[in-house]
C-alpha cells in the first residue's frame, strides 16, 4: 500500500521529555500507532504514515467534504498537538499538511527553516488560553408571540393585552439589559486579561449550531500566556468574571491549547501590543 | 463558570472541547505549509460552508450587533441598541394608553 506522511506538528528536539525516545504509546496519530518523530535540521517533525488512498490529493478533497470525516481527523490531529503540548512547544500545522514520504518532509522542514525556528523562539514556553463571553437572553418573542407563550414556563398566558404587553416590556428589558451586561463583562475581560497575557487575538463568535453551547457567543478570544503565568491568568478570569451566577452572562475557559492563534501570520498581529480600550 | 483545566494536564488538553473550538484551530489558525499533497482548504465547498458554521455568519452577526472581531471592538452596534430603546418606548406608550383606557 502507497503510504504518505500527515505532519502535524514541528518542534524542536524534546526527547529529554520522553520515557524511551517515543511519543506515550496510548497516544494515537491517524493510523491508529503513535506518530513518529522525524529530526532534521535540529528541528522535529511530528508526522504519521496514512494512506495514499485516503491522503492524495483526490482522495482527501473528497473526504473533506465529509463533516464526520472531517471531525475524527480534526479531533485526532488536536489531540496529538494535545499531548505534544504538554511536553514541548509544538508550532501546530493546518490540518491536512501531508507529503509524499520521509524526504518530502525533511524538504519541508528546510524550506520553512528559518520561520519555524523564530517562530519556536516566539512561543516556547507559551501557552494559548480560550475565553468566551455568552449572553444568555429571554427567548426573542418572535418564537412562541403566536400563542403568546412566555419563556418563563411556570407563567400563565397573559389574562389581558396590557399584560401580554407588560411582559414583553419586561422581556425586551431583560433581553437589552442581558445584552449589556455581556457586553460590558467582554470588554472588562478583554482589557484586563490583554494586560495579564503576552498577546490577545479576537475570534469571531461561535454558532451555536456547531459548538452546541447555550446562549450567543459574543466574545471568543485567545490569549498567549506564559506556562509558569497560567494560574495567575486564570485567577484573573475568577476576579473579573461575572460574580451572579444567574446574570444571563456566563464566562468560559477553554486550553491549555497549543498556541495556535499565534503561530502564524495573524498570531504575530496580536503580539503588537494590541490592547483595545475596554470602554469606549 | 466553566473551567475544564486549570492547569495543563496531559490528555485532557480537548476532552470536552466543543468542535467549534477544534476546527477552529486546526482549520483556521495552524500555520499554514505547503506539503507535497497541496490542498487548498478554501476550496472545498462544503467545508467553507461548515466554517462559516463555526463563526456566526457575517449576516447573523452583523443582525446581532456582533462585528467587532473586524478590528472594531464594538460588541453591540448603536443600531441595536437604538432599536431596542425604540421599541421599549413603543410599548410604553402603548401601556399606558391602554391604562388610559381601561381603569382599574
Amino acid at each position: 500500500m502507497n503510504e504518505l506522511r500527515y505532519v502535524y506538528a514541528v518542534t524542536r528536539p524534546f526527547d529529554g521529555a520522553l520515557p524511551d525516545g517515543n511519543l506515550p504509546d496510548d497516544l494515537r496519530g491517524l493510523d491508529g500507532e503513535p506518530p513518529r518523530l522525524l529530526h532534521h535540521a535540529g528541528l522535529v517533525a511530528v508526522v504519521s504514515p496514512v494512506p495514499a488512498e485516503d491522503f492524495d490529493e483526490a482522495p482527501l478533497k473528497a473526504h473533506l467534504e465529509d463533516l464526520d470525516w472531517l471531525t475524527g481527523t480534526a479531533r485526532t490531529h488536536e489531540a496529538v498537538i494535545g499531548v505534544l503540548t504538554t511536553l514541548t512547544c509544538p508550532v501546530p500545522l493546518r490540518l491536512a499538511t501531508v507529503c509524499r514520504d520521509d524526504s518530502g518532509v525533511r524538504r519541508l522542514i528546510e524550506a520553512d527553516h528559518d520561520r519555524f525556528v523564530r517562530t519556536l523562539e516566539r512561543l516556547d514556553g507559551r501557552i494559548e488560553w480560550g475565553v468566551k463571553v455568552y449572553a444568555h437572553t429571554p427567548r426573542e418573542d418572535t418564537q412562541g408571540a403566536a400563542q403568546g407563550a412566555a419563556p418563563e414556563a411556570d407563567e400563565p398566558p397573559p389574562a389581558t393585552g396590557r399584560d401580554y404587553l407588560r411582559r414583553r416590556l419586561g422581556q425586551r428589558r431583560k433581553r437589552e439589559s442581558a445584552w449589556q451586561r455581556a457586553d460590558s463583562m467582554a470588554r472588562t475581560l478583554h482589557a484586563g486579561l490583554s494586560e495579564r497575557a503576552e498577546a490577545g487575538v479576537l475570534h469571531r463568535p461561535q454558532d451555536a449550531r456547531l459548538s452546541d453551547e447555550p446562549g450567543v457567543n459574543v466574545l471568543n478570544a485567545a490569549y498567549l500566556v506564559r506556562r509558569e503565568e497560567s494560574a495567575a491568568f486564570i485567577a484573573e478570569i475568577d476576579r473579573l468574571g461575572p460574580k451572579e451566577p444567574d446574570g444571563g452572562v456566563r464566562v468560559e475557559l477553554t486550553g491549555p491549547w497549543a498556541p495556535y492563534s499565534f503561530a502564524g501570520l495573524a498570531g504575530l498581529a496580536g503580539l503588537a501590543g494590541h490592547a483595545e480600550e475596554g470602554s469606549r | 463558570m466553566t473551567t475544564p483545566n486549570r492547569l495543563p494536564d496531559p490528555y485532557a488538553s480537548s476532552g470536552g472541547a466543543n468542535l467549534a473550538d477544534i476546527l477552529e484551530r486546526v482549520l483556521d489558525k495552524g500555520i499554514v505549509i505547503a506539503g507535497d499533497i497541496k490542498i487548498n482548504l478554501l476550496d472545498i465547498e462544503l467545508l467553507t460552508i461548515k466554517l462559516r458554521l463555526i463563526v456566526v455568519s457575517i449576516d447573523k452577526a452583523k443582525e446581532m450587533g456582533i462585528d467587532w472581531w473586524e478590528s472594531d471592538p464594538a460588541l453591540s452596534s448603536g443600531a441595536r441598541r437604538r432599536e431596542l430603546a425604540d421599541e421599549n418606548e413603543r410599548l410604553h406608550r402603548r401601556i399606558a394608553e391602554l391604562e388610559a383606557e381601561s381603569p382599574q
